[in-house]
C-alpha cells in the first residue's frame, strides 16, 4: 500500500466541508455566550490621558476590560516582550487595542465599544520606514531597528571590473486575505483555567502567550476548522485569545470574538513593506561578479516576527544564482503603524521580486535574452550559495526547462474579452515573462534544532491516532500525516485517524509556518510510524508486517510511541555571521506567464500560468498542486492588484472587499502546474516544503512580462493599471 | 453582523406602495437591497421604516410601447441580460449588465436601485445617458412624472425624487437603425468590480457624417456626465478620433482609494479615442 | 414579523426582525451553519444560498424577502443527487482546501447545473466571479464545476 504516496486522494476534511458540517469558530453555538469587541486607538502614536465610559449608556450587561484587569503580565509573548496586550500609557500605532468589551449581543457589543471614550495627547509619529532608523521619537531600543544583519561571500570591493548596474524596487503591504476573519472562542473551565478555540496556525504560540498574560497554566487550545491563513493566523491569534480570555475570565462565561473584515483589515498584521537596493557588477557575458545589496523593511510599531522575516529576506536576495562575491545587509525598522507579520513567503518574496526584476535589467543593459542570462547563472551542483553552503541537487534547470517546455506545447487559451462590448476595439498587446525563484524550506539555520518537534502516534486496536500540534489550515496535512502513516506501515488509510488539534492532547510539533509541516514534522511522523513497527515487533518479539502484528494485540491495552525531530546532524549554521547552511534544503521553481497589456488602460488580463516547480516528492499530488495555483495567484494578486492604501497615521483606508481588490476567477489564468520530483533524502519519501514557493516568483515574472508587450519598467508592487499606463512609454 | 430594527411594508400594489410613501416620507424604499444592506452594515444608514418593494408587480418587467420600451424599476440586471427586447434595441445597456457585479447581484440588483442610489459609478447609468433614457417617477398625490436622465442626477448622491415620490420605470427610445453603441467599463478588476470610469457612446452616421453623438461617462465627476463638448464637435463631421483630446473640457474626475484623477482623464481619453478610431475604420 | 418558508424542502418558521440578515436567520436562529460569513456586504459570496432557485448573498437579503420563499442551503444540497455528484467532485477534484468559500461556490455551481447551462471554461470563470477563494488560485474549482455540468449534459 506504500502506493498511497503520491495519490491524490481526497482531502479527509472534504466530505465535512463539502456539506456545511466542518465548524469554523462562528459556527459553534455556546449557550450564554457573550461577543466581544475591541476599542482601538484613533491615534499613530500617543498617550492615553484617559479611558471612560458613557455614562448616559447602559453598561448593565456590559463587561469592560483594561490593561489594569490584567491577571499576569500585560505582554503578548512572542520573540521579545514589546507588544502589550492592551495599551497601557501610550498607543504607538492605530488600531491599537486599548480596551475590551463583551455584550450578549454582537451588536451590543460594537455599540459599547463606541461608547468607550479614549483622550489622548497625542505625539510625533514615524510612518514613513525610510525615516525611522536612528531618528526621534524611539520605538523600538535605542535606534529604531528590530533586527539588522550583514553577511557576506568574498570580497565584493576587490571586484571591480565588469560592468556596474543598479538598481531600486519596492513593494508594499500586502493583507493575506483569508476569507474566513480571525476568530476565537474562550470559555471558562470547571477548574478556573479557560479553553480557546479558534481560528489559527499555531496553537502552542497561543499557550505561551497566554500563560504570560493570564499568569497561570490552566489553558488549552484547540484548533477549530480554519478558513486560511497564509501566515496572517500565526501570531495574531494569540493577541485575539488573549482578549477573549480576558473577557471569559472576567465575566465568567463563553466570549466570542470574530472580526467584522473592515476590522481584521486594518488591524491585523501585513506582509512587510520593503526597499530593496542592489548595486552589482557583471562581465560582458552576463556572469555575476558581485552583489551589494541592501534591504529595508517596514515592522511597524511591534517586534511580532519581523527579525526572522528579514533574515529570509536577506537569504533569499541572491536569487536561486551564483555570484563571485556578495554583501547583504539588511535591516528591518519599527514605525508607528500596524504591526506587519507572517505572510506566505515570510520575506522571500520582497527579495525574490527585486533579484529577479534586477536580472531583467542586467539582460537589458547587456542585450542578453533574460531566460538565456538566468539559465547561465542558475546555481549548480556543488556551487556556493552567498551563505556558502554547497549547493546539493539542484532544481532550478529542471524547473525552467519544464516550463519553457510545456509553454511551447501546451495551447494558450483564448484571451477572455474584456468588461462590455468593447472586445473588438480593445487594444491589447501580449507579453509573456518568466522567472526563477528557490525557497529554503523548514526554519532558518538552526531553528529546528531550537523547536525540537514532536509527534505521537497511539495505537488500540488496529487504529492509529496521529497527534501533533501541527494544523491544518487547508494545505491538507491532515491528509498527508495519514498517508504518510498508512504507507509506511502498508495498512489501509482509514486505519489511521488524526486527534484534534488539542494542545491537551497533542505535543508541540513546532508552529504550522515556513513550509516545514510536511516535509519537517511529516520526516517525524514517517520516522514514528516506523518506531511505532518496531516497537510491535520488540513487544511480539520477531519481525512481521505491521498489520500482522497489530491484529495479533487487538485485545491489548493501548501503545504509545513519540518522536522528536532529529536534525540533520551534517548541517552547520553560524548564526552571528549568517554562514554556512542557511536551511537543509530549497525547493525551486520557474514561472511562465502569458498575458495581455489593454494600451488604452494599462489593465493586465492574464492568460496562462505556466509552474515547474522541483518539491522533492508530491506527496499528494492534488493537495500539492493546489498549494502552488494557490500561492501563485496570491502572488498575482500582489503583483497587479493588491495595494493597502494608508492615509498619513498609517490607518488602512480600502478596508472593504469592494476596494481591497483580490483576483476572482474570472481574473485568474488557466493554470498549468508541473511537478517535479528530485528527492530530498532528508524528507519523508523525499519530499521537501512547498507552501510557500509559489509565492515568490509570479510578480516579477509579470512584470517581465509587461515589459515585454509596453516596454513599460516597473520596478514598484503592485503593478497597478495606473503604474502601468504611467509607464507606459 | 448589524440588523436594522426598523418597521417594514411590504405593498402588494403600487398604489399601495405610494400611498405609504407619502405618508412617510421619510421611509426608505427597498428594491433588491443590495445598496440598501451594504449602507446598513456599514453603519451608514438606520432607516426607522422601510418599504419592501419587492413584491409590487406593476414595478417589474420590460415591454415595447409606442416606440419606447418600457422598464419597470425592479427589473433586475439578470432579466435585463436576458430580455431579447433588449438586446435588440439597447446592446450596450445588456452589456453593462453583464459586468455588473457577479451573478448574485444581478439577481437581486435592480435597475431603479441603481439610478436612485445615484452612485456616479452606476453602471446602468452612461447606457442610460447615452440612450436618452427617461426616468419615470410617482407620487400618490400627484401622479406620474417623467425626467430625462440626464437631469435626474442633481449633485452627488442627489437626484430630482422628492421625499414622497418612487422610481416606477425607465423608458428608453426604440432603437433607430444605423445607431452605433458602444460600453466600456474599466474597474478595478474584470467582475465584482466598481468602476474606476465607465463609457457609453452611441453615433447616428448618414453618408460618413456624423448627425448624433452621445457621449456618456461614469465615475469621473460626482454625477454621471455627457461630454458635451466633444459631442458638438464630433457632429457635423466624420468621426475624426482626435476629438477625443476634447474630454478634458467635460470632465473633472477625481482621486480615491480605487484610482487616480490622471488615471481617469488619461483612461477616458484613450478609451474614447479607441472606440472613435475603430469607428473610423 | 413571523417568517415562514421552506429551507432545504422543509417548512420553516421563525420569530425575527424584518430586516434581519437572511444569513443571521439560517446562521443563528435555524443553526444552518453551512453560508458563512466572510465580508457582510455582497463581495465574497461565502454567504450564498439559492432564494426561489436563484443565487444570492445571504447577508444582503433582509428576512422580509424570504418570506414565502424557497431557500437552498449547502446543507440540503445532499438531496439532490446530480447535486450530491457536485459535492463529491469538489472533493475527489481538490476544489475544497480551507473549506471556507466552499459552500457559497457549491451554491452558485448548484444554480448553473439546475439550469442546465453548456458554459464554456471562461464562461464559468464569469459565472462564478461573485465568489471569492484564497486558497486554490481557482483551477480546480472550474475543473470541478465544470465536471459537474459537463456531467449533466445528455451524451
Ligand atoms: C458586491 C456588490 C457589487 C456591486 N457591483 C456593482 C456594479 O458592478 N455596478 C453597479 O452599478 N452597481 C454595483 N453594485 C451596487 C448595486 O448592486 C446596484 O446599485 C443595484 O442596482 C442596486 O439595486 P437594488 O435593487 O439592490 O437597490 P437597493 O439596495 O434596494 O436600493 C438602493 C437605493 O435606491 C433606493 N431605491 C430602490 N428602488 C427604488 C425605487 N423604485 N424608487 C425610489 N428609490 C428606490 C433605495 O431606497 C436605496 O436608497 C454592487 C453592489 C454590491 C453589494
Ligand atoms: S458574507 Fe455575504 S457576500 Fe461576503
Ligand atoms: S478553499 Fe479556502 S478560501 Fe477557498
Amino acid at each position: 500500500m506504500a502506493q498511497l504516496i503520491g495519490e491524490g486522494i481526497g482531502r479527509v476534511d472534504g466530505p465535512a466541508k463539502v456539506s456545511g458540517r466542518a465548524l469554523y469558530v462562528d459556527d459553534l453555538h455556546v449557550p450564554g455566550c457573550y461577543y466581544g469587541a475591541t476599542v482601538r486607538s484613533t491615534h499613530a502614536h500617543a498617550l492615553i490621558r484617559g479611558i471612560t465610559l458613557n455614562l448616559d449608556y447602559d453598561w448593565s450587561d456590559v463587561i469592560v476590560v483594561t490593561s489594569v484587569d490584567i491577571p499576569g503580565e500585560n505582554v503578548i509573548a512572542l520573540m521579545t516582550d514589546d507588544q502589550p496586550a492592551l495599551a497601557e500609557q501610550v498607543v504607538r500605532h492605530v488600531t491599537e487595542p486599548i480596551a475590551l468589551v463583551a455584550a450578549p449581543t454582537r451588536e451590543k457589543a460594537l455599540e459599547a465599544a463606541r461608547n468607550v471614550r479614549i483622550e489622548y495627547q497625542p505625539l510625533p509619529a514615524i510612518i514613513d520606514m525610510a525615516r525611522s532608523r536612528g531618528e526621534e521619537p524611539r520605538i523600538f531600543g535605542n535606534d529604531n531597528v528590530f533586527k539588522k544583519l550583514e553577511l557576506r561571500l568574498g570580497d565584493v570591493k576587490a571586484v571591480t571590473g565588469g560592468v556596474l548596474i543598479e538598481g531600486e524596487y519596492e513593494v508594499g503591504h500586502q493583507e493575506q486575505l483569508y476569507i474566513e476573519p480571525q476568530g476565537v472562542l474562550a470559555v471558562p473551565r470547571e477548574d478556573g483555567g479557560v479553553t480557546i478555540i479558534g481560528s489559527l496556525q499555531c496553537p502552542y504560540y497561543v499557550v505561551k502567550a497566554l500563560i504570560r498574560v493570564l499568569g497561570h497554566d490552566k489553558l488549552n487550545v484547540v484548533q477549530a476548522a480554519t478558513g486560511g491563513g497564509f501566515g496572517g493566523k500565526e501570531e495574531y491569534p494569540s493577541m485575539l485569545s488573549a482578549h477573549a480570555a480576558l473577557l471569559a475570565t472576567r465575566a465568567g462565561r463563553p466570549v466570542k470574538m470574530v472580526y467584522r473584515r473592515d476590522e481584521d483589515l486594518r488591524a491585523t498584521t501585513k506582509r512587510h513593506p520593503a526597499r530593496v537596493k542592489l548595486s552589482t557588477r557583471v562581465d560582458e557575458s552576463g556572469r555575476l561578479l558581485s552583489l551589494d545589496a541592501d534591504v529595508l523593511m517596514d515592522g511597524g510599531a511591534y517586534n511580532t516576527l519581523s527579525p526572522v522575516v528579514i533574515s529570509r529576506a536577506a537569504l533569499h536576495v541572491s536569487g536561486p544564482y551564483r555570484w563571485e562575491t556578495a554583501h547583504v545587509r539588511a535591516a528591518v525598522v519599527a514605525t508607528h503603524t500596524p504591526p506587519n507579520g507572517a505572510f506566505r513567503g515570510f520575506g522571500a518574496p520582497q527579495a525574490m521580486f527585486a533579484v529577479e526584476r534586477h536580472l531583467d535589467k542586467i539582460a537589458r543593459t547587456l542585450s542578453i535574452d533574460p531566460v538565456e542570462l538566468r539559465r547561465m547563472n542558475l546555481l549548480r551542483e556543488g556551487d556556493l550559495t552567498v551563505t556558502g553552503q554547497v549547493v546539493k541537487a539542484p532544481g532550478g534547470l529542471l524547473a525552467l526547462d519544464a516550463a519553457l517546455a510545456a509553454a511551447d506545447e501546451s495551447p494558450l487559451p483564448p484571451l477572455s474579452p474584456i468588461p462590455g462590448g468593447g472586445g473588438d476595439a480593445a487594444r491589447r498587446l501580449p507579453g509573456r515573462g518568466v522567472s526563477v525563484v528557490f525557497h529554503g524550506c523548514g526554519f532558518t539555520g538552526n531553528g529546528e534544532a531550537k523547536i525540537k518537534s514532536k509527534v505521537i502516534l497511539e495505537l488500540q486496536g488496529e487504529r492509529i491516532r496521529v497527534l501533533t500540534g501541527s494544523t491544518d489550515i487547508g494545505q491538507g496535512t491532515d491528509t498527508i500525516f495519514p498517508q504518510l502513516v498508512a504507507s509506511v506501515l502498508d495498512i489501509p488509510l482509514s486505519w489511521v485517524e488524526m486527534a484534534p488539534h488539542d494542545t491537551a492532547l497533542v505535543p508541540d510539533s513546532g508552529p504550522t509556518v515556513a513550509s516545514r509541516t510536511a516535509m519537517v514534522v511529516g520526516g517525524v511522523v514517517d520516522a514514528a510510524a516506523r518506531k511505532l513497527h518496531a516497537a510491535l515487533q520488540v513487544e511480539a518479539r520477531r519481525s512481521a508486517p505491521f498489520a500482522e502484528l497489530a491484529r495479533a494485540r487487538r485485545a491489548r491495552g493501548p501503545l504509545r510511541v513519540e518522536h522528536q525531530h532529529q536534525p540533520d546532524p551534517s548541517l552547520r549554521w553560524d548564526d552571528e555571521r549568517y554562514i554556512g547552511d542557511a536551511y537543509p534544503t530549497y525547493a525551486w521553481m520557474a514561472t511562465v506567464v502569458d498575458l495581455a497589456v489593454d494600451i488604452d488602460t494599462g489593465e493586465v488580463t492574464y492568460r496562462r500560468l505556466i509552474t515547474a516547480t522541483d518539491i522533492g516528492r508530491a506527496l499528494n499530488p492534488v493537495l500539492a498542486s493546489g498549494q502552488i495555483e494557490g500561492g501563485a495567484l496570491q502572488a498575482l494578486g500582489w503583483a497587479t492588484f493588491e495595494e493597502v492604501v494608508t492615509d498619513g497615521k498609517g490607518l488602512m483606508l480600502n478596508d472593504r472587499l469592494t476596494n481591497y481588490i483580490i483576483p476572482t476567477a474570472a481574473d485568474a489564468p488557466e493554470m498549468v502546474t508541473l511537478l517535479i520530483e528530485n528527492p530530498y533524502e532528508g524528507g519523508p519519501f523525499g519530499a521537501k516544503g512547498l507552501g510557500e514557493i509559489p509565492m515568490d516568483g509570479p510578480a516579477a515574472a509579470v512584470a517581465q512580462a509587461i515589459e515585454a508587450a509596453t516596454g513599460a519598467v516597473l520596478n514598484r508592487l503592485p503593478m497597478t493599471p495606473e503604474r502601468v499606463l504611467e509607464a507606459t512609454p | 453582523m448589524l440588523t436594522s430594527h426598523a418597521e417594514v411594508l411590504s405593498p402588494r400594489s403600487l398604489q399601495e406602495a405610494l400611498t405609504a410613501k407619502a405618508s412617510h416620507p421619510e421611509t426608505v424604499a427597498l428594491a433588491g437591497g443590495t445598496d440598501l444592506m451594504v449602507l446598513i452594515e456599514a453603519n451608514k444608514l438606520a432607516p426607522s421604516r422601510v418599504l419592501n418593494l419587492w413584491g409590487v408587480q406593476e414595478l417589474r418587467g420590460i415591454d415595447a410601447q409606442d416606440g419606447w420600451i418600457r422598464l419597470g424599476a425592479l427589473t433586475t440586471w439578470t432579466e435585463l441580460i436576458h430580455s431579447t427586447l433588449l438586446a435588440d434595441h439597447a446592446p450596450a445597456l445588456v452589456e453593462a449588465a453583464q459586468t455588473c457585479g457577479a451573478a448574485q447581484i444581478r439577481n437581486r440588483g435592480t435597475l431603479g436601485g441603481n439610478l436612485a442610489n445615484a452612485s456616479p459609478a452606476g453602471d446602468s447609468l452612461p447606457p442610460l445617458l447615452a440612450l436618452d433614457g427617461v426616468v419615470e417617477l410617482g407620487s400618490a398625490r400627484r401622479g406620474l412624472r417623467r425626467v430625462p436622465i440626464e437631469r435626474f442626477f442633481l449633485g452627488y448622491r442627489k437626484t430630482a425624487l422628492e421625499r414622497d415620490e418612487l422610481i416606477t420605470a425607465i423608458y428608453l427610445p426604440a432603437r433607430v437603425d444605423g445607431d452605433e453603441t458602444f460600453f466600456r467599463k474599466v474597474g478595478t478588476r474584470r467582475a465584482q468590480s466598481i468602476s474606476k470610469l465607465s463609457f457609453c457612446g452611441r453615433v447616428r452616421r448618414q453618408g460618413g457624417q456624423v448627425t448624433l453623438a452621445r457621449l456618456a461617462f461614469g465615475a469621473l465627476g460626482p454625477v454621471p456626465l455627457r461630454a458635451h463638448t466633444v459631442e458638438v464637435a464630433l457632429e457635423g463631421g466624420p468621426v475624426r478620433p482626435q476629438l477625443a483630446e476634447l474630454l478634458l473640457n467635460d470632465i473633472r474626475p477625481i482621486a480615491d482609494v480605487r484610482s487616480t484623477a490622471e488615471y481617469r482623464q488619461r483612461a477616458a481619453v484613450n478609451v474614447l479615442r479607441g472606440w472613435l478610431e475603430s469607428l473610423a475604420g | 414579523m413571523k417568517l415562514s418558508f421552506v429551507v432545504n424542502g422543509q417548512p420553516r418558521e421563525a420569530e425575527v426582525r424584518p430586516m434581519a440578515r437572511l444569513l443571521d436567520v439560517l446562521r443563528e436562529d435555524l443553526r444552518l451553519t453551512g453560508a458563512k460569513e466572510g465580508c457582510g456586504e455582497g463581495e465574497c459570496g461565502a454567504c450564498t444560498v439559492l432564494l426561489d432557485g436563484q443565487s444570492a448573498c445571504a447577508c444582503l437579503v433582509p428576512a422580509v424577502q424570504a418570506q414565502g420563499a424557497t431557500v437552498l442551503t449547502v446543507e440540503g444540497l445532499g438531496d439532490d443527487p446530480r447535486l450530491a455528484r457536485l459535492q463529491e467532485g469538489f472533493v475527489r477534484c481538490g476544489a475544497a482546501q480551507c473549506g471556507i468559500c466552499t459552500p457559497g461556490f457549491l451554491m452558485t455551481a448548484a444554480e448553473l447545473c439546475q439550469k442546465g447551462q453548456v458554459l464554456s471554461r471562461a464562461e464559468v470563470r464569469d459565472a462564478v466571479a461573485g465568489n471569492l477563494c484564497r486558497c486554490t488560485g481557482y483551477q480546480k474549482i472550474i475543473d470541478a464545476v465544470e465536471e459537474a455540468l459537463c456531467a449533466d449534459q445528455p451524451r
